[in-house]
């Protein structure tokens, strides 16, 4: 579905990847781990077009995507979740869903969209006009996560889904992760929480430095040695 | 003599009313734009200007109505508010401030030069001369009614607008985040020219309003520019609602000030409540943005 060939990405003078290549195939859940600072919200900005490459490909069901504009890559059926889910803090819960269904394919469907969403968390239609900003960490998380299903994606972009979230709800998500999942939406996370996330993918990719120096089933990357000294503490 | 000086009062203070509606109108546009694009339009004032005299030309030379020169105007200073994005601000967006507000400055010269060359410094007017309300020993204008009225009506529409629709919902979202709207699939540069063109037409109505009130000639910007840009400072700028309170705290200074002598003295007294009130609350009557 996704595919990245030898991407090569940055910030001025700074370069965040070094030939990327990962593969993202219908239906799977894919990971990407690795430590702060590694490239990993680079790799997910690059796949959305929030930056452009340097050099490399990114096709996304055979379309090169690197021809789109930004705001294009939407309609492409990827829909990215970003960091820190940068809700928009002083709209609704239900205008930030809005957002989600701007472009024109999900406009005409937004009922249909938003039924759904709330379908999938009663919590937020409970809350739909309450302001964004003044919701807990999890809320805004799955705030952040229904924006991103307005859109009826293919491909779900999840980046640091647990971030500054506690244990309980950091879990939560997870769960939603794997429900989100069994709908037969394609996923690719980014996670610092290791072990969890292997835990929900079929596969996943070691990134450190911004190269990949791993990758393998969930089950065999549990059982890598670095990756259990370095990541899991074994 | 108590009860005359109350009926005085009582008028000025409907008066005052009446004129910030209009005032809350000008305002609006200009938070628009600064609060979405995060520039100030200096001109705003002059782009009301040109649409006066768009009125006068459609009305006097075309022989139009005034109900149906006033869409045009509407759409032809929403145009102009395009064109000021497009050829002026587009480029500057990542421009220090400085640079933004020097250009837009140097629009508001060359659109008052362009004016006196173009249709002279003659004083002119539509030639519609409404009648006078008289109610209970006041008098109202009824230009100022109609004002009034159509200024609150454009502010209601604008607001549906921005509540109701997916454009207007992200003309909101994107001054809160604007990095990632692409994410949304919104192609920020069309909000931007979508926002400025809304600002231009409410430049547009206010001018249709204002027309009926004063005399058209090139500097008349001056009358209306300075204070609305007062307004939105004092109202916090990108603040809807504060532009909204402060154009009428204004007005109401204005016209009050005005009863006790001559109305010149109104403005002298606010624009002396403006600078008391940039010490006492410098970020603005409802300051929320830090």
């Amino acid at each position: 579905m996704l595919e990245l060939r030898s991407v090569d990405a940055g910030y001025g003078s700074f370069q965040a990847l070094f030939g990327v290549s990962l593969d993202v195939k219908a239906g799977e859940a894919v990971g990407v781990i690795g430590p702060n600072g590694a490239g990993k919200t680079t790799l997910m900005r690059v796949i959305s077009g929030l930056i452009r490459p340097r050099a490399g490909a990114i096709s996304m069901e055979g379309t090169d995507v690197l021809k789109t504009p930004a705001h294009r890559i939407v309609s492409f059926g990827i829909a990215h979740v970003p960091e820190n889910r940068r809700l928009f803090p002083r709209l609704s819960v239900e205008d930030n869903l809005k957002m989600g269904a701007f472009m024109p394919e999900a406009r005409a469907r937004y009922a249909e969209r938003l039924a759904f969403v709330f379908d999938l968390f009663p919590r937020m239609k409970e809350r739909r006009h309450q302001l964004a900003g003044t919701m807990s960490g999890g809320e805004q998380q799955m705030c952040a996560i229904g924006r991103a299903l307005m859109s009826d994606p293919k491909l779900l972009l999840l980046d640091e889904p647990s971030a500054g979230l506690a244990p309980v709800v950091v879990q939560q998500v997870f769960e939603l992760v794997k429900r989100i999942r069994a709908g037969g939406l394609t996923v690719l996370i980014v996670e610092q929480s290791v072990q969890q996330v292997l835990r929900v993918v079929d596969r996943a990719y070691l990134l450190e430095a911004g190269t990949i120096r791993a990758s393998g089933k969930s089950s065999e990357m549990l059982a890598n040695d670095t990756i259990r000294q370095a990541y899991l503490g074994v | 003599m108590m009860d005359i000086f109350d009926i005085y009062l009582l008028e000025a203070v409907v008066n005052g009313i009446l004129l910030g509606g209009v005032l809350a109108l000008l305002a609006l546009g200009l938070n628009l734009i600064f609060g979405v694009i995060d520039v100030t339009w200096i001109c705003y004032a002059e782009l009301v200007m040109i649409g006066m005299y768009g009125m006068y030309y459609l009305v006097q030379y075309f022989g139009l109505s005034y109900f149906v020169a006033a869409p045009l105007t509407i759409l032809l200073v929403a145009g102009l508010g395009a064109l000021l994005h497009l050829l002026v601000i587009a480029p500057l967006l990542s421009a220090p401030p400085i640079n933004q507000l020097l250009a837009t400055g140097g629009v508001l010269f060359v659109l008052q030069s362009f004016a006196t060359v173009a249709f002279g410094i003659d004083f002119r007017n539509l030639g519609i001369r409404l009648p006078v309300l008289q109610f209970a020993e006041m008098h109202f204008s009824y230009s100022r009614l109609l004002a009034f009225g159509v200024a609150l009506i454009g502010m209601v529409l604008v607001y549906l607008f921005m509540k109701r629709t997916f454009v207007g919902t992200a003309i909101r979202a994107i001054s809160q985040d604007r990095q990632i709207m692409a994410l949304m699939g919104v192609d920020t540069r069309r909000i931007y020219l979508i926002t400025s063109a809304l600002g231009g037409a409410l430049a547009g109505l206010a001018s249709c309003l204002l027309v009926l009130q004063y005399d058209i000639h090139p500097f008349v910007g001056l009358s209306f520019g300075p204070i609305t840009f007062l307004i939105c400072v004092l109202g916090g700028l990108g603040n809807f609602v504060g532009g909204f309170v402060a154009a009428f705290v204004f007005a109401e200074i204005i016209s009050l000030g005005g009863l006790f002598s001559d109305l010149e003295w109104g403005y002298v007294l606010a624009f002396a409540f403006f600078i008391v009130m940039m010490f006492i609350r410098p970020a603005g009557l409802l300051a929320r943005r830090s």
